[in-house]
């Protein structure tokens, strides 16, 4: 079991929501993963389209993810792809 | 008389009898249950989200084949609610915890969601309350075991009166006796604006008190331009619209009158008028206005939304599809414009300071010959089936143009020895949009067989204006002296050296810059399917003389200001 945390800034201009909130979503539920993301107190399933919905997180906010599980690298390092994706 | 003002969501005026459509109210008891009820209700919870999904599944296939792939995506976001797993965890452990039937806390479960998500201050959000909703009452509806409550069984032709209309609604419509929407809520990129578009149907959303305010069979005025609706009219106020909705009547049926006669002036000479398609699917509605052809098929969309690279399996049945729907009329087939704007997942691209300017285009396929030899092998397979053309976007000169159909004849070689057949003759093209190609067209065609301006990109280039940029977006100015200087060059060097030339651009769609088009010798029009009617209208209401002089008096205009007033006055005089 491999556990990751990164904080990180949401570039894209829509924030975390509309379309990348659903990439985001449908990418981590490829992996098998326990996916966590974090702003400020809020904390929600990654593989949650409401909770990352909820999480209301727009352009430049600072979001925690949390990876854990064996496919954890390769998890984070696509949900980081998103996250840092402008357009 | 009443009149109510909404948001102007869809032009058009409609007058008729209102037809309200409610929502079904359930009724949802807290209904206690025992703890050996529990996995019985989990089942039924189950069962419900299940047949939820059927249903949507079922309407996204239909949503697609009426009205296109883009309409029918809304409902992804649909599908993802019902897959959600905090959303069904929290229901699953809210039932064992309280012990009430699963339908009270599903409800409960809904309504909290969709507070949350009204309050965050995001215009998208807000929208997706209307997803939540939709979604929500279906399965709440199939937990209750209820049938669907649909616009299905309209009997006469009305005007659907709603609070809202969620894209299930509009979906199971009876489409030919719907002739308006009205709405208490919604914007202009509401789902009911947007299908409305698509039907091309008037809307008013936004009234707030609609639904409180117009009873069943209430005589409506709904004029979706003004976004104004009247309620039981005076004589008075219903003549005036009756006149106005004969006026739009007999303009849009001047148009759709000769969408299937052929395209000729006047005096007889023939243009052709195509259609820009990006899916297959788009076909419908391009024999439906009357094209004679595509004009443009955009193919960046193989490799959008993917991870992977699109085989060229993938890439020849489309084309096969398109050329064998499209057969006798010609269709041109853009070779992959990825790169810059547009996101390419499966290359890793470094960011670039000015992607218009970058990597992008034709300039990366020849530095990807084995990606732009996937595309070409399929194109060239195809041939065979229909008359298929093929062009380059971005070429800005003569030897990228070469080492493009250099690459094409190593196509052209391997698919030989391989002995699979494919029209050796099929048409290249270069489509025109970087300056240095339209001041070099001369050149270019004595390489190619035809040229397709683009004037979206050839304008931002020549003027240098990035039209996203607000500061800078007034400068974006189609009637540029400049930019009808270089049309008329890159026309005259193509028929210098025999060979056609059409556009593909905006420009082509905009009826002031028809008849200047003409004039400048303009052969082929490749346009969005609904505006072909107005097209081949303003064509056949021309001669080429006529059109000459006009264009030849805009040439001599100093400024786009000049130009512009000039061409409205001339449009008017001809659409009357």
């Amino acid at each position: 079991m491999t556990t990751v945390k990164k904080k990180l800034i949401v570039k894209n201009k829509q924030g975390l929501h509309a379309r990348p909130a659903a990439l985001f979503v449908q990418i981590a539920n490829k992996f098998d993963s326990r996916i966590t993301v974090r702003r400020d107190d809020e904390e929600v399933n990654g593989k949650s389209i409401m909770g990352i919905l909820m999480l209301g997180a727009e352009q430049g906010s600072q979001i925690m993810i949390e990876v854990e599980g064996h496919d954890a690298e390769s998890a984070m390092e696509e949900l980081e792809k998103i996250i840092n994706q402008e357009e | 008389m009443l009149k109510l003002k909404g948001i102007a969501a869809a032009p058009g005026i409609t007058i008729g009898p209102a037809y309200r459509f409610g929502k079904e109210e359930f009724d949802i008891v807290r209904q206690p249950i025992k703890p050996e009820d529990i996995p019985v209700q989990i089942q039924l919870f189950e069962e419900a989200l299940i047949q939820t999904r059927r249903e949507i599944l079922e309407l996204q296939k239909r949503i697609g084949f009426d009205m296109g792939q883009e309409e029918a995506q809304i409902f992804d976001a649909h599908l993802l609610v019902l897959e959600d797993r905090m959303l069904i965890e929290e229901v699953i452990s809210r039932l064992k915890k309280e012990m009430v039937g699963v339908a009270f806390i599903f409800s409960e479960v809904l309504k909290k969601y969709i507070e949350v998500f009204s309050k965050i201050e995001d215009d998208y959000l807000k929208e997706r309350t209307a997803d939540l909703n939709d979604v929500g009452r279906r399965v709440l509806r199939n937990l209750l075991g209820k049938k669907q409550k649909s616009l299905a069984d309209l009997q006469e032709k009305v005007i659907v009166v709603a609070h809202d209309l969620s894209p299930s609604d509009t979906a199971a419509m009876h489409k030919q006796l719907v002739s308006a929407f009205v709405t208490d809520i919604g914007g202009k990129t509401s789902h009911t604006a947007i299908m409305a578009k698509s039907l091309e149907i008037p809307a008013v959303v936004g009234l707030e008190t609609a639904t409180a305010r117009i009873k069943n069979n209430d005589l409506l005025i709904v004029d979706g331009t003004m976004g104004t609706v009247t309620v039981n009219p005076d004589e008075e106020t219903l003549t005036f619209y009756r006149q106005e909705e004969q006026k739009l009547k007999g303009i849009s049926e001047q148009f759709l009158a000769v969408k299937d006669l052929p395209a000729v002036t006047r005096d007889g000479k023939a243009i052709e008028v195509a259609a820009n398609i990006e899916l297959p699917e788009d076909i419908s509605s391009v024999k439906l206005h009357g094209g004679q052809g595509i004009g443009l098929y955009r193919t960046e969309f193989f490799y959008m939304n993917r991870k992977d690279l699109p085989t060229e399996e993938e890439h020849f049945q489309a084309y096969k599809y398109v050329a064998e729907q499209m057969n006798p009329h010609g269709v041109i087939i853009r070779t992959i414009d990825l790169g810059g704007d547009k996101f390419l997942s499966q290359f890793d691209i470094p960011k670039e300071m000015q992607p218009f300017l970058g990597w992008r285009a034709i300039r990366f396929c020849l530095a990807r010959p084995d990606v732009f030899k996937v595309q070409l092998r399929a194109i060239l397979r195809a041939s065979a089936f229909g008359k298929l053309k093929l062009m380059y976007p971005m070429i800005s000169g003569i030897e990228e143009l070469k080492q493009a159909n250099s690459i094409l004849q190593e196509c052209k070689d391997e698919l030989r020895n391989e002995g699979v057949s494919f029209n050796d003759a099929i048409e290249v093209g270069v489509m025109i949009e970087v300056p240095s190609a339209a001041m070099t067209a001369d050149l270019l065609a004595t390489e190619s067989d035809f040229f397709s301006i683009g004037t979206n990109d050839l304008i931002q280039y020549s003027l240098a204006v990035d039209r996203t940029n607000e500061k800078v977006a007034y400068l974006y100015e189609p009637a540029h002296p400049a930019v009808l200087r270089m049309i008329k060059n890159i026309i005259e060097a193509g028929h210098a050296n025999n060979i056609w030339v059409g556009m593909c651009g905006e420009m082509a769609s905009d009826a002031a810059f028809s008849v200047i088009l003409l004039g400048l010798g303009l052969d082929e029009f490749s346009l969005t399917s609904l505006a072909i009617p107005q097209l081949k209208f303003i064509i056949r209401s021309v001669t080429i003389e006529e059109s000459k002089k006009i264009a030849q008096e805009a040439l001599s205009l100093s400024t786009a200001k000049a130009v512009e007033s000039f061409m409205e006055q001339k449009t008017k005089e001809i659409l009357g």
